[in-house]
């Protein structure tokens, strides 16, 4: 066991800019950018710019927006990156799987072959990106066993969306739309499957945990009928926990009539190990955003890729890839399509970094990343659970927890009074971005959630977990410093009292400027 | 030898973990999952391509089976355009600190949140709103969003949109209406439209609006680029029976156009790629929503609000997320509709974009559009048998008619393919009532020689 290190110096010292809205910045006749001149000969032809423009719809006073040159907004807007911490600390954000983005993805996405493609190009000059998406379709349905994919959801909530909406398609043509109309989920699935469900206009059934962190078997049980439409469910879930029934789970809802969908957000930890369709899935969902190596962009774009088995895929949205041995195509005709979640199909340029990522790194690579992230997560909890206050979900169940553990800082909280949001804000001043608590409802108390992945090193794993270890022994010494932090942060502890009333809320600085009038 | 990506990939890092741990292997920790589960046949995937210059090479080799917009003279539009994006929204957003993770808190992201206050405050002024949240995905599903907002706040279930919403856009609001079958089903009405003008048939609109409306859904300028001149009187019907009115712009148009909110408008949606993100094969599109400031508009939003707040030091100004409790996020399925992962590195490019062109940017770029495309127009409605549909009143996209040159769309722009010209959408299957019609889109990148060249293509074409 390494040694416990009372202070660690990692040399972070936030920038802090004092950077003023950019409303405030610039001055009368500044440009940033200054269009070409019309030509004279058009101008002329002509006349007036009202002339072209119906009466009454021409704008009266010009927008008020800023006056910059250039640099000032290049400035401007670096001096805020700064204040972001992101990865360039060390992010283990869990249930987000934080892994490294390639530069090479971003060099090839900013070509002119990607970033100025049109998605109504005829598809004779868009055979790469179809050749992608058809080749990228086959990958995924190698690690899933699914027989096809769509890209045309815009994240992971979206391809969960998608599946609500296959699903009512798939009742329909069995007759069964609108006597089918409940989807079950589980409390510990990610909130967007009972969103999008609810949207699709299903009801939802989420079940409750049972005593080993997922949902019993008899609450499964007595949930589905004849008007179960689907299983909506993660597995591990967002505490690293393993449903070893999962194969019974979908043998109960396939027997009450109903679809199983495989959230696969937590993909990271089971990758090359197990196949989505093996386990008895009729669909699953892939974010290539997260787990492929396509970055996040702070929530996107993303993409959410999902795939189904071969009965579903009449419903996927609209177009299909197609491929005759030579030439790609889009095909619109898709007569039982669910149609479109989102225009066109998809997100080109996250695809393109996912596929190069799975290319980069094999099938074998790809297995060892979860293997990884798996080893680095039980390297971690080991340490973790040695930590003064420190618990863990579960405790008593002995198998491993998987890519991720749910820590609870409860009986830190009870001796000291420091929050997880207190440690949390702490270890941000050594430059290690704010962890993960939990999805809502906050089923551990004062829970945090790290997920190692398999970037960091096994020193930068040590260098979090010594900043935990600070926080944690500062949270019995010195409780105070602890509940004000962040100390060394761009700006200081936020009020967070204020942000829900409506005279102090202001989503703009036109309506902050009304509700704070400077005096 | 480590892989690239994965410093622990070492045999003896991995070693090393493992003593720590106390197991003899890696599959010891997999003993959560019942071997029953695990796959029993190989992954078969193509050869890892672990050297980056191998990588490069393979990825290049299939790209280059693309053609784009940059190396061809494109005027295809229809939902997504080629604008000119200003190198420094690319410097901005390629920033690692931007590009790569999911979030942090308020203090640790203080710069993101602050961009991302910006850009709801810079599109708040183009729109002429107070309220404005962070994008959601496209501009069809803004509209969706807007519609399901629209029939909470009035508790009516019908709709009325125009029959010539872009059919992409129209397939996604449908997906977000529902089938009938279901209980939270939407209903949609069209509204027709003029044959001539292309805008409104304010007869049908009157006769079709009731107390029983929740929402009237236009857009500004339309699908088919027409500018609807009779905005404010479609406000005023709505206002009469208590509709909410729902205004779908092209931002790009507001340096010269007239705001949604001086048209009446209730809710604002739109795109945000014309603000500097490339078009990206489509992965571009971004959706806005903006309301009034008013708490029934702000307790109904779906996605993320960024509200400036204080912090504990007095007189410091920071940024944090509000109302996150009412997203599926705090309330799941009771939540407003759902969110996510959505298109918030976009945000950023939106912020830097609208900085960097100001005022008088959006007024030069909205002037040079609309006078490129009306030359344009008026140069192909010169050539024989190509009509120019709805005269003179369109923004950036306009219709042509090839029926009285006996030709198809599919084999104008065969034919232009060929002069390394993208000729404009093909309307026929969509909209057969105007024959065989193209959506031909001009924005500010286009010379006029760029132009001249086009229609000297396209009279070659024709006359042929």
């Amino acid at each position: 066991m390494t040694k416990v290190a009372k202070q660690i110096d990692t040399g972070y010292q936030a920038p802090r800019w004092n950077e003023p809205i950019i409303h405030e910045i610039g001055g009368p006749d500044r440009r940033g950018m200054i269009f070409p001149h019309v030509d004279s000969n058009i101008k002329n032809q002509q006349g007036d710019i009202d002339n072209l423009i119906p009466d009454g719809m021409r704008r009266s006073a010009p927008a008020d927006l800023p006056e910059m040159t250039e640099p000032d907004v290049l400035h401007h807007y670096l001096r805020l990156s700064q204040q972001s911490i992101g990865m360039v600390g060390i992010n283990l954000f869990g249930t987000c799987t934080m892994k490294y983005n390639p530069a090479v993805n971003e060099e090839l996405i900013n070509q002119s072959e990607v970033a100025s493609t049109h998605p109504l190009q005829h598809p004779d000059t868009l055979q790469g990106t179809l050749k992608i998406l058809y080749d990228m379709s086959d990958m995924l349905s190698e690690l899933s066993g699914m027989d096809r994919f769509t890209f045309q959801p815009g994240g992971g909530s979206d391809a969960s969306y998608t599946h609500a909406c296959v699903t009512r398609n798939w009742l329909a043509s069995r007759g069964e739309l609108g006597k089918r109309d409940e989807i079950i989920t589980t409390i510990q699935t990610h909130p967007a499957n009972p969103a999008t469900a609810s949207v699709a206009g299903f009801k939802i059934i989420t079940l409750p945990l049972g005593p080993d962190g997922y949902p019993t078997l008899e609450s499964l049980k007595a949930a589905v009928s004849d008007r179960t439409a689907a299983l909506m469910v993660g597995n591990p879930d967002d505490m690293g926990i393993y449903n070893p029934y999962i194969k019974e789970w979908i043998e109960i809802v396939h027997e009450a009539g109903g679809l199983c969908f495989y959230d696969h957000a937590n993909f990271n930890g089971v990758m090359g190990r197990i196949r989505a369709r093996e386990l008895g899935f009729d669909a699953c969902m892939f974010m290539l955003h997260k787990t492929f190596g396509a970055p996040k962009g702070g929530l996107g774009q993303g993409l959410g890729a999902y795939g189904c088995k071969e009965e579903l895929v009449q419903f996927l949205p609209k177009p299909i890839v197609t491929f005759d041995g030579k030439r790609y195509g889009l095909d619109e005709e898709v007569p039982n399509s669910i149609g479109k979640v989102r225009e066109f199909t998809g997100g080109i340029h996250i695809l393109v970094k996912a596929y190069s990522w799975i290319r980069a790194m094999g099938a074998d690579g790809i297995k060892e990343a979860a293997d990884i992230s798996v080893l680095a997560n039980n390297y971690m909890e080991k340490r973790i659970m040695n930590m003064r206050g420190v618990t863990r979900s579960h405790d008593h169940l002995k198998v491993r927890r998987m890519e991720m553990t749910r820590f609870s800082l409860q009986q830190l909280y009870e001796d000291t009074g420091v929050t997880a949001e207190d440690v949390q804000a702490r270890m941000t001043d050594f430059g290690i971005d704010a962890f993960w608590m939990s999805h809502h409802p906050e089923l551990i108390p004062h829970p945090f959630t790290p997920e190692a992945g398999e970037m960091y090193s096994k020193e930068e794993l040590d260098k979090w977990m010594d900043a935990l270890e600070v926080a944690v022994e500062e949270a019995y010494e010195n409780p105070e410093f602890v509940r004000t932090a962040p100390h060394n942060q761009a700006v200081h502890r936020i009020v967070t009292e204020e942000l829900d009333q409506p005279d102090k809320w202001a989503t703009t600085w036109r309506a902050y400027k009304r509700k704070f009038p400077k005096n | 030898m480590s892989h690239p990506y994965m410093a622990n990939s070492t045999k003896d890092m991995k070693q090393e973990m493992l003593n720590e741990i106390g197991v003899d292997s890696i599959d010891d920790l997999f003993s959560a999952i019942p071997s029953d589960h695990v796959t029993k046949s190989e992954i078969n995937l193509p050869p890892a391509l672990t050297s980056e210059m191998s990588l490069k090479r393979h990825m290049k080799g299939i790209l280059e089976h693309n053609e784009d917009c940059e190396n061809n003279l494109s005027f295809l539009g229809g939902g997504i355009w080629q604008h000119h994006v200003p190198s420094i929204c690319d410097t901005v957003v390629n920033r690692y600190e931007f590009l790569t993770p999911a979030w942090g808190n308020g203090e640790t992201d203080h710069g993101r949140l602050q961009t991302w206050f910006e850009y709801a405050s810079q599109l708040g002024e183009l729109v002429d709103m107070d309220m404005v949240c962070l994008p959601v995905y496209t501009w069809g599903n803004a509209a969706g969003h807007a519609i399901r907002m629209a029939t909470r706040l009035t508790g009516k279930k019908r709709v009325l949109l125009p029959e010539t919403v872009c059919p992409e856009r129209l397939a996604v609001i449908r997906t977000f209406c529902q089938p009938e079958e279901m209980e939270n089903s939407i209903e949609v009405g069209e509204i027709a439209s003029n044959p001539k003008t292309g805008m409104l048939d304010l007869d049908d609109l009157k006769q079709k609006s009731s107390d029983s409306i929740g929402a009237i859904y236009i857009e500004l300028p339309s699908y088919l680029g027409v500018i609807e001149a009779q905005a404010k009187e479609i406000g005023e019907i709505a206002k009469e029976h208590g509709i909410e009115f729902i205004i779908g712009v092209d931002p790009s148009s507001l340096g010269i156009l007239n705001t949604p909110a001086s048209l009446g408008a209730d809710i604002v949606v739109g795109t945000t790629q014309p603000l500097g993100v490339h078009m990206h094969g489509g992965g571009g599109l971004g959706g806005f929503i903006a309301t009034r400031d008013e708490e029934r508009y702000a307790y109904e939003h779906n996605s993320i609000l960024i509200s400036a707040v204080r912090t504990i030091k007095p007189g410091e100004i920071a940024f944090e997320r509000t109302l996150l409790e009412q997203s599926s996020y705090g309330l799941r399925e009771e939540g407003n509709d759902f969110i996510g992962t959505s298109v918030f590195l976009w945000a950023i490019s939106n912020a830097v974009y609208m900085a960097t062109l100001g005022p008088k940017g959006f007024q030069e770029l909205g002037e040079r559009i609309i006078r490129n495309s009306h030359y344009a127009a008026q140069e192909f409605a010169k050539l024989p048998g190509v009509e120019l549909l709805f005269k003179n009143n369109f923004f950036k996209e306009f219709v042509l008619c090839y029926d009285g040159a006996n030709k198809t769309v599919e084999e104008v722009n065969k034919a232009l393919r060929k002069k390394g010209i993208f000729g404009g959408i093909d309307l026929s299957r969509e909209f057969p009532e105007y024959g065989q019609s193209a959506l031909w889109a001009v924005t500010e990148i286009f010379e006029k020689e760029d132009i001249d060249r086009a229609v000297e293509a396209l009279k070659e074409v024709v006359t042929k």
